[in-house]
């Protein structure tokens, strides 16, 4: 092992540290209770979502999109592969508090507790995209968990919720258990941590043992929880059910797109020469991910649960362009995360207003009659299932484009096959909300009282997230340029 | 004559009802007679807007005419290519033209909600119109799919009381077929790649590409079952009779006039030319699912005692003679396909009009309500006759036209498959005659029918303009045979051609003598052997 200088670039790490004063600011200000109004905390937070985006998108080299620069000696990378997975998790960021405000006035959960955990998630997720090594990637993983934690849990009094907080807790102790082992075994294979020198020593000594493969196979386990891969898909039914809505909607984004980011950054950049050992196995798990996922979906009555169960086979089309990897892969996940983000938060935010106090209405059929009774939100609804059903001119049909695509050029036929096949298993449960809201005669069911307003944030939120499936759907070439800017320099 | 070489006429009249859409957004939903002249005037426009395609469609070459093309995913190679030849031209003038009657059909029956309404017809025009314009796979995709949204919300909303199963079934049949035709079209345009390196999704491109055999019959197989359920072919109908009966009115005559053939188009534009060899190969099954559709589709329409089931199981029997004329390979069954898809949207869109309108008035459909009808509304019962007449193919009317070309050509594929086909023909004149005969004859049996009143105006200015172009077709078919000879005769030289030469290549099998196409390229490649 050479030595090297400790090189040290403050300026690759503005967005998480501004992210972090914003959170620390906000944890102050609620602890001496100095702020008369508790939107404020909703609004500094959103103030520093910009302010991170900004530097994003400006730092460490202005606005050149081809910049790698590696720094604290190899443990932080700043790449576009970093920073647009980064704009994803500030966009998810930015919509969830927009959606979060209005819901924790409703649920007289209004502190600043809640933001600064946001912000902290944010700040995990972002050192995962840019942890050029294992550990790092690591602490990255744990300061999103624990953030999360906490998060599924917020809405102390329902029961719901600290059943979703515990068993996140627990189970997802236990999974970060098997990826901090696969590290520790691959450290013991190729005495390294850093991504780069594992890469280069697997090159270079073609090292295939026991323990190297036992460790990938662990760091799969560890990934697959945090990104709910069938088999270690089991906890997220119950969390996405249990949590209040808006962290549903935050946590079925962010920390699913940061888990692929750092996934796909190891397995691409460090295990790459692995690719034959892991290749059989990401395809199973791949096939069962949307099978199962969607076939257990079509069952569900519970809207929220529906949604975690179709969250589930979205994964399992990620790992599709995981498994194609290559120049229209790698893009392809990054395009589907970002068209994820919008349509599934979007969805989330119509659940979050018209669940109501407690959300009590958050079965399917709570949604009878929504088409005549508020018909801006059904049309918006609709817009977020189709998409997410994969329908043109929609973003999510054409992220299912980019990805399907990616897997024939690179041979996978037969996943591809299944993957489309699901996506038709898929349409029928998400039919299901629209027959409900349109089809099931024009009176909206009872207790339609309790449901949030939609406040102007919500509006703004929903507004967003509908034009970013349609510019996504309709004029992709921008978005796809980017991502294919983004690829990783292998 | 104006230079339009560079206005985008295939835009405007494809995105025209958006804007129709627009104008409605604004409209308070309150105000329905407002939409529904909103909603009529764009479809009057639209058809208008696309009426000098006609006039300016240049028939002496196979050419696409009136193209566009820009750049739209670059990465991907896909295009914003849109263009018309001599195959697609008519269909889109049927498409406006329909559009715009089907609102206006629409004016009483629908009284709820007519504000979705009327954007959901409008937004599938939009659809409709860029499936026949495309000229680019993912373009092409994307109106195919695009076009089940409104559609589904069509039946699902305003439909009778088993919308919601006709609906989901019609979303999930349809797409269950498209997703593997998506999958084929990313073979298709990575096999490109392969060879050439070029990214392409242009669909013209892929005529002249030689596939070997065993990829072409899988990628045939995925188009086929795409198109085979949209057309619908025997044994993948069973969603149109449900989708047919539940649909309101309009939804009916959209879905029998257009949609259905969006699968016949698909066939003639993408599965012949880029498939030849496939195709030659499926010559006898497709044969044999077309007679099968043809006598079937008949003699379930006998059984029907439901006016609108009748007519929507005619439609399977129709298809066949469609795709039974276009698989006959030779220019008299292909010619006759295109004329009898154009046909058949006028004449059982009309049937399905009459059907409404008898529906409107009795709120019933079975044809054991009715009865003596022909007292009561005697020049309605005189249009009724004259469209069966026209759907069973009297001379003289359009009907007659094409089954007469796809029986030519039938024929000259195989006798015995013609001969088959013949009998669906008798088939025909029998269910819509027995019918007419049950419904509109006879004594006054139902009180209720005694106080019908004759058509109104608003009927009589919807269904006369699809009368004056069934007996139009019938007695002066010319104007419209001649738009398509030149691109037919250009299909079938590649399909043959691109045939002939793998074929040959091949030089096993060759021509069983029960497909064999009597055309002179083929024999040629035969006596070589």
């Amino acid at each position: 092992m050479e030595q090297v200088m400790a090189t040290i670039k403050l300026s690759a790490l503005y967005p998480e540290i501004v992210l972090t004063v914003f959170a620390l600011l906000i944890l102050m200000l609620q602890a001496f209770n100095s702020l008369r109004y508790k939107e404020y905390y909703g609004y500094l937070t959103l103030v520093g979502v910009l302010a991170a985006i900004g530097f994003v998108v400006s730092q460490p080299a202005g606005f050149d999109m081809r910049v790698v620069e590696y720094t604290f000696s190899n443990m932080w990378v700043v790449d576009n592969y970093s920073r647009f997975f980064k704009l994803i998790f500030l966009l998810g960021t930015g919509l969830t508090i927009l959606i979060s405000m209005k819901y924790l006035e409703h649920e007289e959960i209004q502190y600043g507790e809640y933001f600064a955990l946001v912000l902290f998630a944010t700040v995990g997720m972002m050192i995962m995209a840019s942890g050029a090594e294992l550990i790092t990637i690591f602490l990255g993983l744990e300061v999103m968990s624990v953030s999360l934690y906490v998060l599924a849990g917020y809405t102390r009094t329902r029961l719901e919720s600290n059943e979703a907080a515990l068993k996140y807790y627990v189970l997802g102790s236990f999974a970060a258990g098997f990826l901090l082992y696969g590290i520790a075994l691959i450290y013991g294979s190729t005495g390294s941590t850093e991504i780069k020198s594992i890469a280069k020593f697997v090159a270079t000594s073609g090292l295939r043992s026991p323990t190297m493969i036992m460790g990938m196979a662990l760091l799969v386990i560890g990934f697959g929880f945090k990104a709910a891969l069938v088999p270690f898909h089991m906890w997220t039914p119950d969390v996405y059910e249990g949590a209040p809505a808006p962290i549903t909607a935050f946590m079925s984004a962010g920390p699913k797109a940061a888990a692929f980011a750092a996934f796909v950054r190891i397995f691409m950049e460090a295990l790459p020469s692995l690719q034959v050992e892991w290749t059989a196995l990401i395809w199973i798990i791949a096939a069962l991910t949307m099978t199962v996922g969607n076939v257990i979906a079509l069952v569900q009555d519970n809207i929220k649960r529906m949604l975690a169960y179709s969250s589930i086979a979205h994964a399992g089309y990620v790992m599709v362009a995981f498994l194609a990897a290559g120049e229209l892969g790698i893009p392809s996940i990054m395009y589907y995360m970002l068209t994820y983000t919008f349509m599934n938060i979007g969805a989330f935010a119509i659940i979050t207003v018209l669940g109501g106090r407690g959300e009590q209405r958050v079965r399917i059929q709570d949604y009878k009659g929504l088409g005549y009774s508020n018909p801006y939100a059904a049309v918006a609804m609709s817009l977020f299932l189709f998409s997410l059903a994969g329908i043109p001119p929609t973003g999510g049909f054409m992220g299912k484009f980019y990805i399907f695509s990616a897997a024939i050029k690179e041979g996978f036929i037969g996943l591809a096959i299944i993957g489309v096949i699901n996506s038709v298993v898929s349409v029928y449960y998400y039919l299901r909300v629209t027959i409900a809201m349109y089809m099931e005669g024009t009176s909206a069911a009872a207790g339609a009282e309790g449901q949030l307003a939609f406040s102007p944030a919500i509006i703004l939120a929903i507004f967003i997230s509908a034009y970013g499936v349609l510019s996504l759907g309709l004029f992709p070439a921008t978005y796809v340029a980017i991502a294919k800017l983004s690829h990783l320099a292998l | 004559m104006m230079n339009f070489s560079n206005f985008p006429i295939l835009s405007v009249i494809t995105y025209m009802p958006l804007l129709g859409i627009l104008v409605i957004c604004c409209i308070d939903s309150k105000r329905h007679d407002l939409i529904r002249w909103v909603a009529f005037i764009a479809g009057v426009v639209t058809f208008f807007v696309s009426l000098p395609l006609y006039f300016l469609f240049d028939a002496t070459t196979w050419q696409m005419q009136f193209v566009e093309d820009i750049p739209w995913i670059s990465q991907f190679g896909i295009r914003y290519h849109m263009g018309i030849d001599g195959i697609s031209v008519l269909l889109v003038l049927l498409t406006t033209f329909l559009s715009a009657l089907a609102i206006l059909s629409t004016w009483t029956a629908v009284t709820e909600g007519v504000k979705g309404y009327m954007i959901s017809l409008l937004f599938l025009e939009v659809g409709m119109l860029g499936v026949f314009c495309a000229l680019d796979f993912i373009l092409f995709y994307v109106f195919w799919e695009v076009m089940l949204i409104p559609m589904y919300f069509i039946i699902g909303i305003w439909g009778g009381p088993r919308r919601i199963y006709a609906a989901v079934k019609f979303f999930i049949y349809t797409m269950s077929g498209s997703v593997l035709m998506l999958v084929a079209i990313l073979v298709l345009w990575y096999k490109f790649y392969e060879v050439t390196g070029v990214f392409t999704f242009d669909i013209l491109t892929f005529y002249n590409l030689g596939l070997p055999s065993n990829i072409q019959l899988w990628l045939f197989l995925a188009f086929f079952l795409a198109f085979a359920i949209k057309v619908p072919m025997f044994p993948f109908h069973t969603w149109l009779p449900d989708a047919h009966v539940e649909a309101p009115t309009a939804g009916s005559v959209i879905l029998a006039g257009v949609l259905l053939k969006m699968g016949t188009y698909g066939f003639l534009r993408f599965s012949l030319p880029i498939f030849p060899q496939a195709t030659m190969d499926a010559i006898p099954y497709v044969f044999v699912l077309s007679v099968i559709g043809i006598i079937y589709g008949a003699l379930v329409s006998l059984a029907q005692d439901d006016i609108k089931k009748l007519v929507a199981y005619s439609s399977v029997s129709h298809l066949g003679y469609c795709m039974l004329g276009m698989f006959a390979l030779n220019p008299e069954g292909v010619k006759g396909s295109i004329i009898q898809m154009i046909n058949h949207g006028l004449s059982t869109g009309a049937l399905f009009l009459i059907v409404g309108m008898l529906y409107e008035r009795r709120h019933t459909r079975l044809i054991s309500d009715y009865g003596g009808v022909l007292k009561v509304m005697p020049i309605f019962a005189a249009f009724f006759l004259l469209v069966c007449f026209a759907s069973m193919g009297v001379p003289g009317l359009n009907g007659f036209i094409g089954e007469l070309l796809i029986l030519i050509g039938a024929f000259k594929a195989s006798v015995g498959f013609g001969m088959l086909a013949t009998v669906g023909l008798i088939l025909g004149a029998v269910y819509l005659l027995w019918m007419y005969k049950r419904v509109m004859y006879g004594e006054i049996t139902k009180e209720e029918n005694r106080l019908l009143k004759d058509m109104n105006g608003r009927e009589y200015a919807y269904l006369v303009p699809i009368i004056v172009f069934i007996v139009w077709i019938g007695v002066y078919p010319r104007p419209f045979l001649d738009k398509m000879d030149v691109s037919v005769q250009h299909l079938l030289q590649v399909v043959n051609q691109q045939g002939a030469k793998q074929a040959d290549a091949r030089a096993v099998e060759g021509m069983n003598s029960n497909t064999a196409n009597r055309n002179t390229e083929l024999f040629a490649a035969d006596q070589r052997l």
